[in-house]
C-alpha cells in the first residue's frame, strides 16, 4: 500500500502539487494561481493557462516536495487530475505527472477532479461518516451528489445551465465589478441590502413532490442572471450592492434549498460543501444554520481546501490506487470526465 | 553522456536515448494525436531497449518549438519534470534546426518548413558549416508565399525540408533551382536530436529545467484580439 503520494492538479488556472500521506495527513500543498494572468481578459483563457503551467510545473513541485520535508525516494505513487477541466491545462499536469512516475518507477495514478473534491473534506475531518451528501459548487461545477461508501456515488442533480460560480462572473462583469467575480460579490454584498430585490430561485417551488424527479435536485442560474441584468438595465440608478447582496442570497437560497431536501429525502446525517464558491462567505454562514436546521452534521472545509488543490488531488488517488490499482500510462485526459 | 531525446512537437512523436556512439535505441509513432499518452510508454520502452538505468542518463533534450502547441507542452513537460526528477541539465532544441540537421550534406541552402496550419509555415534558413549547420535567418512564421518570394531573393539553389514544405509543394516547385526532401525528412525526429544535442552538450550548452522556454511565435489569440480592441478604443 503506498502510504505517501505526490498529487498534481492543473485543470484549470491553478498549478498546485502536494505531498499527502494515507490520505490524511498534508505535508505540504503549494497552489500557484495564474488569476492575474487572466484578470484583463474576465475569464480564463485556455492557452494562456497551459502556458502558464508549463513554467510552473517544475517550480511547483519542486516547492512541494522541498517543503514536504520528504525525499523524492520516499514517493510511493504520483497522481495527477485527468479530467474534467481545460484540456490543454490537463496534459501538462498529466505529462509531468507520469514522467515522475516513469523515471521513480512508482505507480501512477488518474483522478477525477470531482471526485478529489469529495475528498477534500476527508483531509481536514478524518472522522467523517459515509454515508454523506455533499453540495460541490464552483465555476464549472454546481453538483449535489450522494457519497454512499468510499469510491461509490449517485449523481441527485446538477445545474441545467451555468454552474453557479459562472453566474457570479457573469454577473460580476455586467457590473463592472472584474475578475474573478466570486470575491468581488462576496465583499460588497457585505454592505448591502439582500432583501432589497426578490430575485428569482429556478427550481425551487415550495414543494419538491410537485418537480419532476429529474429536476428535483437540479439547478438553474441563467435566468437568474438574465433577471438581475435587466433590472440593471432598465434601474441604471440602483444601488450596487443591494443587487449584488440579493443577486447572492437568491444563489445561496436555491443552492441550500437543494440541499435541505436531498438531506431529507436521502436521510443520511452528514453534510459537506466544496468547491471554489464553497469559499463565500454567506454559502458558508448559510450552510451551517441550514445543517442545524435539519439536525444533520455540516462539514465546512477550510477555503484552502475548497479552491482547487493538489493535497485533494493525492487524497483522492490514494483511494482509488487501493481500490483500482495503478493506472496504465497511456491514459489520456477528458476534459468532460463526468463523476460516475 | 547519454542523452533522452524527446520529440512530440509536430503531428509524429517519438523518443530516442544515445551519446557519442549514436542512438541506441528509440521509439517513434506516426500521425495519431495521442502524444500525452504514448510519450511515457515510449521513453520507459526506449529506457528497458536502450539497456540502460535513468540514473546513467546525462541531460535530456526536447524540442522546444515551434510547432503544435499542445503536443510541444506534452513534450517539454515530460522533459523539464524527468530533469528535475533526475537533477539533469535540459538541452532545448528547435524543431526547424531538427528539420534542417539530417539534411546537412547538401551545399544548398536549407529552407525548413513546417505546417503551422491556419494557412501559415514555421520557417528558418540554414547553411551548412564544418560539423553541422548554422541558421542564416532566425525561426518565424509566415504564408508559402512570403517563404517562395525570400527564397527567390537568395538567387541559388535550395532544399526545402518539412511537412509544411510538402503542403505547399506546388508553390515551391514552381520556383527555380528547389528541391523538396522527401516524406521521411518532413517531421523533425528524436534520432536526430541526440545527435544534435550531443554536439551541444559537449559545448555545454544547457540550461535548467526551469529556465527552459518554449518557442511558440504565435501569441495566445486572447492576448491578440485584446490588444486588436485596444488600439481601436
Ligand atoms: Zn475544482
Amino acid at each position: 500500500m503506498a502510504d505517501l503520494i505526490l498529487g498534481i492538479e492543473t485543470s484549470c488556472d491553478e498549478t498546485a502539487a502536494a505531498v499527502v500521506e494515507s490520505s490524511r495527513l498534508i505535508h505540504s500543498s503549494i497552489v500557484s494561481s495564474q488569476v492575474h494572468l487572466h484578470e484583463r481578459f474576465g475569464g480564463v483563457v485556455p492557452e494562456i493557462a497551459s502556458r502558464a503551467h508549463v513554467d510552473l510545473i517544475v517550480p511547483v513541485v519542486a516547492e512541494a516536495l522541498v517543503s514536504s520535508g520528504m525525499e523524492a525516494e520516499e514517493i510511493e505513487a504520483v497522481a495527477a487530475t485527468t479530467g474534467p477541466g481545460l484540456v490543454g491545462s490537463l496534459l501538462v499536469g498529466v505529462s509531468a505527472a507520469k514522467a515522475l512516475a516513469t523515471v521513480w518507477g512508482v505507480p501512477f495514478v488518474e483522478v477525477n477532479h470531482l471526485e478529489a473534491h469529495l475528498y477534500a473534506s476527508f483531509l481536514e475531518d478524518p472522522d467523517l461518516q459515509l454515508p454523506l451528501v455533499f453540495l460541490l459548487v464552483s465555476g464549472g461545477h454546481t453538483l449535489l451528489v450522494l457519497m454512499e461508501e468510499q469510491g461509490k456515488y449517485r449523481l441527485l442533480g446538477s445545474t441545467l445551465d451555468d454552474a453557479a460560480g459562472e453566474a457570479y462572473d457573469k454577473v460580476a462583469r455586467y457590473l463592472g465589478l472584474g475578475y474573478p467575480g466570486g470575491p468581488a460579490i462576496d465583499k460588497l454584498a457585505l454592505e448591502g441590502d439582500r432583501t432589497a430585490f426578490k430575485y428569482p430561485r429556478s427550481l425551487v417551488q415550495e414543494n419538491p413532490e410537485t418537480l419532476p424527479d429529474d429536476r428535483r435536485f437540479a439547478f438553474s442560474f441563467s435566468g437568474l442572471k438574465t433577471a438581475v441584468v435587466n433590472h440593471v438595465r432598465s434601474n441604471p440608478d440602483v444601488a450596487t450592492e443591494d443587487v449584488v447582496a440579493s443577486f447572492q442570497e437568491a444563489v445561496v437560497d436555491a443552492l441550500l434549498t437543494k440541499l435541505k431536501w436531498a438531506l431529507e429525502y436521502t436521510g443520511v446525517e452528514t453534510a459537506c460543501l466544496g468547491g471554489g464558491v464553497a469559499a463565500n462567505s454567506r454559502l458558508r454562514e448559510r450552510f451551517t444554520e441550514t445543517c442545524a436546521s435539519v439536525g444533520v452534521k455540516g462539514c465546512l472545509p477550510s477555503r484552502a481546501m475548497c479552491t482547487d488543490n493538489a493535497a485533494m488531488v493525492a487524497a483522492a488517488g490514494y483511494w482509488r490506487l487501493e481500490k483500482m490499482g495503478p493506472s496504465p500510462l497511456n491514459v489520456g485526459v477528458d476534459p468532460n470526465l463526468g463523476l460516475l | 553522456m547519454l542523452i533522452l531525446a524527446i520529440e512530440t512537437a509536430s503531428s509524429q512523436a517519438g523518443c530516442a536515448i544515445g551519446g557519442h556512439e549514436g542512438v541506441l535505441a528509440s521509439a517513434h509513432t506516426g500521425i495519431n494525436g495521442k502524444h500525452a499518452e504514448n510519450i511515457s510508454p515510449q521513453i520507459a520502452f526506449v529506457r528497458e531497449q536502450a539497456g540502460i538505468e535513468f540514473s546513467e542518463l546525462g541531460a535530456i533534450a526536447v524540442d522546444i518549438g515551434p510547432g503544435l502547441f499542445t503536443g510541444l507542452r506534452v513534450g517539454i513537460a515530460t522533459a523539464v519534470s524527468i530533469a528535475h526528477a533526475l537533477t539533469l541539465p535540459v538541452i532545448g532544441v528547435s524543431s526547424l534546426d531538427l528539420l534542417a540537421f539530417p539534411a546537412r550534406w547538401t551545399s544548398r541552402l536549407i529552407v525548413s518548413a513546417l505546417d503551422a496550419r491556419r494557412g501559415e509555415l514555421f520557417t528558418a534558413l540554414f547553411r551548412r558549416v564544418p560539423g553541422g549547420i548554422q541558421r542564416v535567418r532566425e525561426v518565424n512564421v509566415c504564408t508559402a508565399e512570403d517563404l517562395a518570394a525570400e527564397i527567390q531573393t537568395f538567387d541559388e539553389p535550395s532544399l526545402l525540408v518539412g511537412d509544411g514544405a510538402l503542403r505547399y509543394a506546388e508553390i515551391f516547385e514552381s520556383l527555380g533551382r528547389v528541391e523538396l526532401a522527401e516524406q521521411g525528412l518532413a517531421h523533425p525526429s528524436a534520432r536526430a536530436m541526440v545527435q544534435l544535442a550531443h554536439a551541444r552538450a559537449m559545448r555545454e550548452e544547457f540550461v535548467q529545467p526551469w529556465d527552459l522556454e518554449p518557442i511558440y511565435l504565435r501569441k495566445p489569440d486572447a492576448e491578440i484580439n485584446w490588444a486588436t480592441r485596444n488600439e481601436q478604443k
